[in-house]
Protein backbone atom coordinates (compact mmCIF):
# COMPACT_ATOMS: atom_id res chain seq x y z
CA UNK A 1 0.00 0.00 0.00
CA UNK A 2 2.97 2.54 -0.58
CA UNK A 3 1.90 4.77 -3.15
CA UNK A 4 4.28 8.18 -4.29
CA UNK A 5 2.26 10.38 -1.95
CA UNK A 6 3.97 9.08 0.93
CA UNK A 7 7.21 7.97 -0.94
CA UNK A 8 7.58 11.62 -1.88
CA UNK A 9 7.69 12.58 1.68
CA UNK A 10 10.20 9.77 3.14
CA UNK A 11 14.09 10.07 3.39
CA UNK A 12 16.35 7.16 4.77
CA UNK A 13 16.87 7.62 8.61
CA UNK A 14 19.23 5.64 9.09
CA UNK A 15 22.17 6.83 11.40
CA UNK A 16 24.41 9.52 10.14
CA UNK A 17 22.28 9.89 6.99
CA UNK A 18 21.26 13.11 7.06
CA UNK A 19 22.45 14.53 3.70
CA UNK A 20 21.43 13.53 -0.41
CA UNK A 21 19.14 11.02 1.72
CA UNK A 22 15.83 11.41 -0.74
CA UNK A 23 14.74 10.39 -2.66
CA UNK A 24 14.89 6.52 -2.24
CA UNK A 25 15.38 4.75 -5.15
CA UNK A 26 12.64 1.80 -6.48
CA UNK A 27 14.28 -1.09 -7.72
CA UNK A 28 12.31 -4.27 -8.90
CA UNK A 29 8.79 -2.95 -8.16
CA UNK A 30 5.28 -4.75 -8.73
CA UNK A 31 2.42 -2.53 -9.24
CA UNK A 32 -0.84 -2.05 -9.33
CA UNK A 33 -3.56 0.78 -9.69
CA UNK A 34 -6.28 1.02 -7.28
CA UNK A 35 -8.84 3.24 -8.33
CA UNK A 36 -9.54 6.36 -5.29
CA UNK A 37 -11.77 9.10 -4.75
CA UNK A 38 -10.57 12.23 -6.78
CA UNK A 39 -10.76 15.25 -4.16
CA UNK A 40 -9.58 18.44 -5.81
CA UNK A 41 -9.18 20.51 -2.40
CA UNK A 42 -6.77 17.69 -0.90
CA UNK A 43 -4.76 17.90 -4.20
CA UNK A 44 -4.52 21.83 -4.24
CA UNK A 45 -3.54 21.62 -0.41
CA UNK A 46 -1.04 19.08 -0.77
CA UNK A 47 0.61 20.66 -3.99
CA UNK A 48 3.44 23.01 -1.49
CA UNK A 49 4.71 20.04 0.16
CA UNK A 50 5.76 17.75 -3.02
CA UNK A 51 9.38 17.97 -4.33
CA UNK A 52 8.59 18.12 -7.55
CA UNK A 53 11.37 16.93 -9.39
CA UNK A 54 11.53 13.93 -6.95
CA UNK A 55 7.96 12.96 -7.71
CA UNK A 56 8.50 13.15 -11.39
CA UNK A 57 11.75 11.09 -11.69
CA UNK A 58 10.30 8.62 -9.29
CA UNK A 59 7.10 7.96 -11.25
CA UNK A 60 9.19 7.48 -14.61
CA UNK A 61 11.31 5.15 -12.17
CA UNK A 62 7.43 3.12 -12.14
CA UNK A 63 6.90 3.45 -15.56
CA UNK A 64 4.16 6.08 -15.22
CA UNK A 65 5.22 9.60 -17.52
CA UNK A 66 2.19 11.61 -17.13
CA UNK A 67 3.21 14.33 -15.06
CA UNK A 68 4.86 17.34 -16.77
CA UNK A 69 9.00 17.81 -15.85
CA UNK A 70 8.34 21.20 -14.68
CA UNK A 71 5.80 21.53 -11.88
CA UNK A 72 2.76 24.01 -14.49
CA UNK A 73 1.78 26.99 -13.18
CA UNK A 74 -1.75 26.69 -13.84
CA UNK A 75 -3.65 24.20 -11.86
CA UNK A 76 -6.75 22.90 -14.00
CA UNK A 77 -8.67 19.78 -13.83
CA UNK A 78 -6.39 17.89 -16.01
CA UNK A 79 -3.52 18.30 -14.23
CA UNK A 80 -5.16 17.56 -11.15
CA UNK A 81 -6.23 14.46 -12.53
CA UNK A 82 -2.68 13.28 -13.40
CA UNK A 83 -1.60 14.13 -10.39
CA UNK A 84 -4.10 12.36 -8.62
CA UNK A 85 -3.93 9.51 -10.17
CA UNK A 86 0.30 9.23 -9.77
CA UNK A 87 0.15 10.28 -5.92
CA UNK A 88 -2.87 8.01 -5.12
CA UNK A 89 -3.94 5.11 -7.10
CA UNK A 90 -0.23 3.83 -8.15
CA UNK A 91 0.35 1.15 -5.04
CA UNK A 92 3.81 -0.29 -5.30
CA UNK A 93 3.10 -3.72 -3.73
CA UNK A 94 6.58 -5.52 -4.14
CA UNK A 95 10.57 -4.14 -4.79
CA UNK A 96 12.56 -1.90 -2.72
CA UNK A 97 14.22 1.69 -2.04
CA UNK A 98 17.22 2.09 -2.01
CA UNK A 99 18.26 4.88 -0.19
CA UNK A 100 20.88 7.42 -2.66
CA UNK A 101 23.18 8.73 0.02
CA UNK A 102 24.31 5.40 2.11
CA UNK A 103 22.66 2.20 -0.26
CA UNK A 104 20.78 1.27 2.99
CA UNK A 105 18.08 -0.96 1.24
CA UNK A 106 14.38 -0.85 2.45
CA UNK A 107 12.44 -3.74 1.17
CA UNK A 108 8.65 -3.49 0.10
CA UNK A 109 6.83 -6.81 0.89
CA UNK A 110 2.72 -7.09 0.34
CA UNK A 111 2.60 -3.14 -0.33
CA UNK A 112 4.22 -2.40 3.18
CA UNK A 113 7.86 -0.88 3.02
CA UNK A 114 9.76 -2.39 5.98
CA UNK A 115 12.04 0.84 7.77
CA UNK A 116 13.15 -1.22 10.56
CA UNK A 117 17.02 -0.28 11.06
CA UNK A 118 19.87 -2.81 12.84
CA UNK A 119 21.03 -1.55 16.05
CA UNK A 120 24.18 -0.19 14.75
CA UNK A 121 22.07 1.54 12.51
CA UNK A 122 20.19 3.65 14.64
CA UNK A 123 20.39 7.47 14.99
CA UNK B 1 -4.07 -9.20 34.41
CA UNK B 2 -0.74 -7.46 33.60
CA UNK B 3 -0.32 -4.95 31.18
CA UNK B 4 0.44 -5.90 27.84
CA UNK B 5 3.33 -3.87 27.18
CA UNK B 6 4.96 -5.99 30.21
CA UNK B 7 3.92 -9.28 28.98
CA UNK B 8 6.44 -9.42 25.48
CA UNK B 9 7.18 -6.79 23.09
CA UNK B 10 4.46 -5.48 20.65
CA UNK B 11 5.90 -7.74 17.47
CA UNK B 12 5.50 -10.76 19.59
CA UNK B 13 2.23 -9.61 21.75
CA UNK B 14 0.67 -9.07 19.32
CA UNK B 15 1.08 -11.63 17.09
CA UNK B 16 -1.24 -13.77 14.58
CA UNK B 17 -3.75 -15.16 17.45
CA UNK B 18 -3.73 -11.93 19.17
CA UNK B 19 -3.97 -9.23 16.25
CA UNK B 20 -7.37 -11.37 14.72
CA UNK B 21 -8.60 -11.54 18.79
CA UNK B 22 -7.38 -7.62 19.52
CA UNK B 23 -9.21 -6.49 15.95
CA UNK B 24 -12.88 -9.02 15.88
CA UNK B 25 -13.80 -7.92 19.21
CA UNK B 26 -16.65 -5.53 19.32
CA UNK B 27 -16.53 -4.24 22.22
CA UNK B 28 -12.55 -3.22 21.77
CA UNK B 29 -13.60 -1.98 18.31
CA UNK B 30 -16.24 0.53 20.01
CA UNK B 31 -13.69 1.55 22.85
CA UNK B 32 -10.83 2.47 19.98
CA UNK B 33 -13.60 3.79 17.82
CA UNK B 34 -15.14 6.21 20.73
CA UNK B 35 -11.69 7.09 21.50
CA UNK B 36 -10.09 7.59 17.80
CA UNK B 37 -13.75 10.34 17.85
CA UNK B 38 -12.06 12.33 20.97
CA UNK B 39 -8.63 12.44 19.78
CA UNK B 40 -10.03 13.92 16.43
CA UNK B 41 -11.93 16.30 17.88
CA UNK B 42 -8.49 17.36 20.19
CA UNK B 43 -6.73 17.52 16.62
CA UNK B 44 -8.61 20.13 15.97
CA UNK B 45 -8.70 20.79 12.28
CA UNK B 46 -11.39 22.49 11.02
CA UNK B 47 -14.13 21.50 9.40
CA UNK B 48 -14.14 20.43 5.73
CA UNK B 49 -10.39 21.13 5.80
CA UNK B 50 -8.09 18.34 3.70
CA UNK B 51 -5.63 16.81 5.72
CA UNK B 52 -2.79 14.49 5.50
CA UNK B 53 -2.72 12.76 8.75
CA UNK B 54 -0.11 10.08 10.70
CA UNK B 55 -1.82 7.22 12.45
CA UNK B 56 0.96 6.22 15.05
CA UNK B 57 0.76 2.59 16.17
CA UNK B 58 -2.08 2.02 13.40
CA UNK B 59 -1.95 -1.47 14.11
CA UNK B 60 -4.85 -3.33 12.14
CA UNK B 61 -6.74 0.27 11.45
CA UNK B 62 -9.32 0.76 13.54
CA UNK B 63 -8.21 3.83 14.40
CA UNK B 64 -7.42 4.44 11.07
CA UNK B 65 -10.72 3.34 9.41
CA UNK B 66 -12.27 6.08 11.13
CA UNK B 67 -9.86 8.39 9.74
CA UNK B 68 -10.93 7.07 6.51
CA UNK B 69 -14.65 7.80 7.28
CA UNK B 70 -14.38 11.18 8.25
CA UNK B 71 -12.57 11.66 4.78
CA UNK B 72 -8.53 12.19 5.63
CA UNK B 73 -6.06 10.48 3.75
CA UNK B 74 -3.29 8.98 6.43
CA UNK B 75 -0.39 6.87 6.60
CA UNK B 76 -0.06 4.96 9.48
CA UNK B 77 3.18 3.13 10.79
CA UNK B 78 3.39 -0.23 13.24
CA UNK B 79 5.53 -2.51 14.92
CA UNK B 80 4.11 -5.89 14.56
CA UNK B 81 3.42 -7.60 11.05
CA UNK B 82 0.34 -9.45 12.24
CA UNK B 83 -1.31 -6.10 13.36
CA UNK B 84 -0.41 -4.41 9.46
CA UNK B 85 -1.25 -7.87 8.02
CA UNK B 86 -4.37 -8.20 9.28
CA UNK B 87 -4.80 -4.37 8.16
CA UNK B 88 -4.62 -5.49 4.90
CA UNK B 89 -6.79 -8.36 5.16
CA UNK B 90 -9.24 -5.32 5.79
CA UNK B 91 -8.24 -3.19 3.47
CA UNK B 92 -7.46 -0.07 4.75
CA UNK B 93 -6.95 3.06 2.76
CA UNK B 94 -4.05 4.36 4.29
CA UNK B 95 -0.16 3.32 3.69
CA UNK B 96 0.84 1.00 6.17
CA UNK B 97 4.54 1.04 7.06
CA UNK B 98 6.57 -1.62 9.51
CA UNK B 99 8.20 0.69 11.85
CA UNK B 100 9.09 0.88 15.03
CA UNK B 101 8.49 4.27 16.11
CA UNK B 102 11.49 4.38 19.03
CA UNK B 103 13.88 4.52 15.86
CA UNK B 104 12.41 8.05 14.60
CA UNK B 105 11.04 8.51 11.62
CA UNK B 106 12.56 9.52 8.32
CA UNK B 107 9.82 11.51 6.76
CA UNK B 108 10.40 15.69 5.18
CA UNK B 109 9.88 18.46 7.20
CA UNK B 110 6.11 19.20 7.50
CA UNK B 111 4.88 16.36 5.59
CA UNK B 112 1.91 15.69 7.96
CA UNK B 113 -0.98 18.17 8.97
CA UNK B 114 -1.60 16.07 12.16
CA UNK B 115 -1.05 12.99 13.94
CA UNK B 116 -3.15 10.69 16.00
CA UNK B 117 -2.25 7.30 18.17
CA UNK B 118 -4.23 5.65 20.01
CA UNK B 119 -3.30 3.10 22.90
CA UNK B 120 0.45 2.95 21.80
CA UNK B 121 2.60 5.14 23.88
CA UNK B 122 2.78 3.11 27.05
CA UNK B 123 4.76 0.69 25.08
CA UNK B 124 7.83 3.03 24.44
CA UNK B 125 8.35 3.19 28.30
CA UNK B 126 10.00 -0.61 28.01
CA UNK B 127 13.41 -1.47 26.77
CA UNK B 128 13.48 -4.21 24.51
CA UNK B 129 17.41 -4.74 24.72
CA UNK B 130 20.44 -3.64 26.57
CA UNK B 131 22.01 -2.00 23.99
CA UNK B 132 21.93 2.24 24.82
CA UNK B 133 20.19 3.16 21.84
CA UNK B 134 17.13 1.11 23.25
CA UNK B 135 16.78 3.08 26.91
CA UNK B 136 13.48 4.69 27.07
CA UNK B 137 14.40 8.21 26.95
CA UNK B 138 16.55 7.52 23.72
CA UNK B 139 13.80 5.97 21.75
CA UNK B 140 10.84 8.72 23.26
CA UNK B 141 13.59 11.76 22.60
CA UNK B 142 14.01 10.31 18.79
CA UNK B 143 10.31 10.04 18.52
CA UNK B 144 9.48 13.22 19.67
CA UNK B 145 12.01 14.38 17.77
CA UNK B 146 11.61 12.90 13.72
CA UNK B 147 7.91 13.33 14.75
CA UNK B 148 7.99 17.39 15.60
CA UNK B 149 10.03 17.83 12.49
CA UNK B 150 7.56 15.55 10.21
CA UNK B 151 4.35 18.02 11.04
CA UNK B 152 3.76 20.91 9.78
CA UNK B 153 3.86 24.29 12.19
CA UNK B 154 1.30 24.88 13.49
CA UNK B 155 -0.68 21.54 13.91
CA UNK B 156 -1.56 19.30 16.83
CA UNK B 157 -0.59 15.75 17.76
CA UNK B 158 -2.73 13.93 20.06
CA UNK B 159 -2.01 10.59 22.09
CA UNK B 160 -4.02 8.57 24.06
CA UNK B 161 -1.92 5.89 26.11
CA UNK B 162 -1.83 4.36 29.63
CA UNK B 163 0.62 5.47 31.98
CA UNK B 164 1.19 3.35 35.10
CA UNK B 165 2.80 6.10 37.16
CA UNK B 166 3.12 9.76 37.18
CA UNK B 167 7.12 9.40 36.39
CA UNK B 168 5.98 7.95 33.24
CA UNK B 169 3.78 10.81 32.82
CA UNK B 170 6.84 12.86 33.57
CA UNK B 171 9.48 11.02 31.30
CA UNK B 172 7.25 11.26 28.00
CA UNK B 173 6.06 15.03 28.54
CA UNK B 174 9.86 16.53 29.17
CA UNK B 175 11.42 14.07 26.23
CA UNK B 176 7.93 16.16 24.13
CA UNK B 177 9.11 19.61 25.57
CA UNK B 178 12.44 18.66 24.59
CA UNK B 179 11.63 17.93 20.97
CA UNK B 180 10.08 21.75 20.86
CA UNK B 181 6.52 20.11 21.16
CA UNK B 182 4.24 22.53 23.28
CA UNK B 183 1.09 20.98 24.65
CA UNK B 184 0.36 19.17 28.12
CA UNK B 185 -2.28 16.50 29.37
CA UNK B 186 -6.10 15.95 28.92
CA UNK B 187 -7.86 13.68 31.43
CA UNK B 188 -11.02 13.32 30.35
CA UNK B 189 -13.40 11.93 33.37
CA UNK B 190 -10.67 12.00 35.82
CA UNK B 191 -13.07 10.66 38.64
CA UNK B 192 -14.33 7.86 36.76
CA UNK B 193 -12.46 4.79 37.28
CA UNK B 194 -13.74 3.17 34.66
CA UNK B 195 -14.02 6.12 31.97
CA UNK B 196 -11.19 8.34 32.98
CA UNK B 197 -8.86 8.59 29.42
CA UNK B 198 -5.71 10.33 29.19
CA UNK B 199 -4.76 12.04 25.89
CA UNK B 200 -1.46 13.78 25.82
CA UNK B 201 -2.11 16.87 23.05
CA UNK B 202 0.81 18.19 21.70
CA UNK B 203 1.67 21.25 19.65
CA UNK B 204 3.67 22.29 16.74
CA UNK B 205 4.03 25.96 17.03
CA UNK B 206 0.19 27.41 18.34
CA UNK B 207 -1.21 24.26 17.59
CA UNK B 208 -3.03 26.08 15.21
CA UNK B 209 -6.46 27.93 16.86
CA UNK B 210 -5.96 28.92 20.91
CA UNK B 211 -3.06 27.77 22.35
CA UNK B 212 -4.41 26.52 25.89
CA UNK B 213 -4.51 22.87 26.39
CA UNK B 214 -8.36 21.75 25.64
CA UNK B 215 -10.18 20.77 28.70
CA UNK B 216 -11.12 17.64 29.84
CA UNK B 217 -14.51 16.15 29.89
CA UNK B 218 -16.39 15.97 33.37
CA UNK B 219 -18.64 13.71 35.09
CA UNK B 220 -19.60 10.55 33.77
CA UNK B 221 -19.11 9.20 30.48
CA UNK B 222 -22.72 9.28 29.05
CA UNK B 223 -22.09 11.07 25.43
CA UNK B 224 -21.23 8.82 22.64
CA UNK B 225 -17.75 11.01 21.11
CA UNK B 226 -18.33 9.91 17.58
CA UNK B 227 -21.81 11.64 18.41
CA UNK B 228 -20.45 15.10 20.17
CA UNK B 229 -17.50 14.67 17.49
CA UNK B 230 -20.19 14.93 14.47
CA UNK B 231 -22.42 18.09 16.38
CA UNK B 232 -19.60 20.08 16.72
CA UNK B 233 -18.29 19.52 13.16
CA UNK B 234 -21.85 20.36 11.63
CA UNK B 235 -21.86 22.78 13.85
CA UNK B 236 -18.89 24.76 12.38
CA UNK B 237 -19.73 23.77 9.26
CA UNK B 238 -23.19 25.77 9.25
CA UNK B 239 -21.40 28.69 10.66
CA UNK B 240 -18.62 28.72 8.38
CA UNK B 241 -20.72 29.39 5.07
CA UNK B 242 -18.07 29.91 3.05
CA UNK B 243 -16.57 26.29 3.39
CA UNK B 244 -16.67 23.67 0.91
CA UNK B 245 -18.56 20.72 0.80
CA UNK B 246 -17.11 17.24 1.19
CA UNK B 247 -17.00 15.26 -1.88
CA UNK B 248 -19.79 12.97 -2.30
CA UNK B 249 -19.05 9.39 -1.34
CA UNK B 250 -19.60 6.96 -3.92
CA UNK B 251 -22.32 3.66 -3.49
CA UNK B 252 -19.63 0.89 -3.44
CA UNK B 253 -17.94 2.66 -1.23
CA UNK B 254 -20.86 3.46 1.32
CA UNK B 255 -21.41 -0.31 0.98
CA UNK B 256 -18.67 -1.17 1.98
CA UNK B 257 -18.84 0.86 5.30
CA UNK B 258 -22.08 -0.11 5.70
CA UNK B 259 -21.23 -4.27 5.79
CA UNK B 260 -17.92 -3.26 7.71
CA UNK B 261 -20.37 -1.70 10.85
CA UNK B 262 -22.42 -4.63 10.33
CA UNK B 263 -19.53 -6.76 10.94
CA UNK B 264 -18.74 -4.91 13.30
CA UNK B 265 -22.24 -5.75 15.55
CA UNK B 266 -23.64 -2.12 14.85
CA UNK B 267 -27.48 -2.85 15.14
CA UNK B 268 -28.81 0.59 13.52
CA UNK B 269 -26.59 0.03 10.12
CA UNK B 270 -29.72 1.15 7.51
CA UNK B 271 -30.82 -1.77 5.20
CA UNK B 272 -28.95 -1.14 1.49
CA UNK B 273 -32.03 0.16 -1.20
CA UNK B 274 -32.09 1.84 -4.89
CA UNK B 275 -31.25 5.18 -2.97
CA UNK B 276 -27.95 4.13 -1.61
CA UNK B 277 -25.25 6.86 -2.32
CA UNK B 278 -27.46 8.11 -4.42
CA UNK B 279 -26.67 12.08 -4.71
CA UNK B 280 -29.18 13.93 -2.39
CA UNK B 281 -30.43 17.42 -2.98
CA UNK B 282 -28.68 20.07 -1.18
CA UNK B 283 -30.97 21.08 1.79
CA UNK B 284 -30.67 24.37 3.14
C1 LIG C 1 -3.46 -1.40 21.49
S1 LIG C 1 -2.78 -1.44 19.87
C2 LIG C 1 -3.56 -0.02 19.11
C3 LIG C 1 -3.69 -0.12 17.62
C4 LIG C 1 -4.54 0.96 16.97
N1 LIG C 1 -4.00 2.29 17.20
C5 LIG C 1 -5.98 0.87 17.48
O1 LIG C 1 -6.47 1.86 18.02
O2 LIG C 1 -6.59 -0.17 17.33
C6 LIG C 1 -1.12 -0.92 20.15
C7 LIG C 1 -0.27 -0.93 18.89
O3 LIG C 1 0.97 -0.26 19.12
C8 LIG C 1 1.96 -0.89 18.35
N2 LIG C 1 3.30 -0.57 18.85
C9 LIG C 1 3.81 -0.82 20.06
N3 LIG C 1 5.09 -0.40 20.15
C10 LIG C 1 5.40 0.12 18.93
C11 LIG C 1 6.58 0.69 18.38
N4 LIG C 1 7.71 0.79 19.09
N5 LIG C 1 6.54 1.13 17.10
C12 LIG C 1 5.41 1.01 16.36
N6 LIG C 1 4.27 0.48 16.83
C13 LIG C 1 4.26 0.03 18.11
C14 LIG C 1 1.60 -2.36 18.51
O4 LIG C 1 2.22 -3.16 17.53
C15 LIG C 1 0.08 -2.32 18.39
O5 LIG C 1 -0.36 -2.50 17.08
ZN1 LIG D 1 20.66 6.56 3.97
Amino acid sequence: MVRLITHNLLACHAKGCNANNFPLQFKDVEIEIREAEFNPDFLRGFLPKIEWKALVDSARQIGDTSLPAEQPEMVDDDFLKSLHHVLLELHIEEGSMTCPNCSHVYPISNGIPNMLLAEHEIA
Amino acid sequence: MSRPELQAPPEIYYGDIEATKYTKNTRNQQIQADMTYRALELLNIPPEEPAFLLDIGCGSGLSGEILTEEGYIWAGADIAPSMLEVALEREVEGDLFLQDIGQGFGFRPGSFDGAISISVLQWLLNAETSHPTSSPPHRLNRFFTTLHSALKNPSRAIFQFYPSSDDQIQLITSCAQKAGFGGGLVVDYPNSKKAKKVFLCLFVGGGGGQQQIPKGLEGEDTEDSKVRFERRRERERTRDRSGKRKSVKDRDWILRKKELYRKRGKDDVPNDSKYTGRRRKPNF
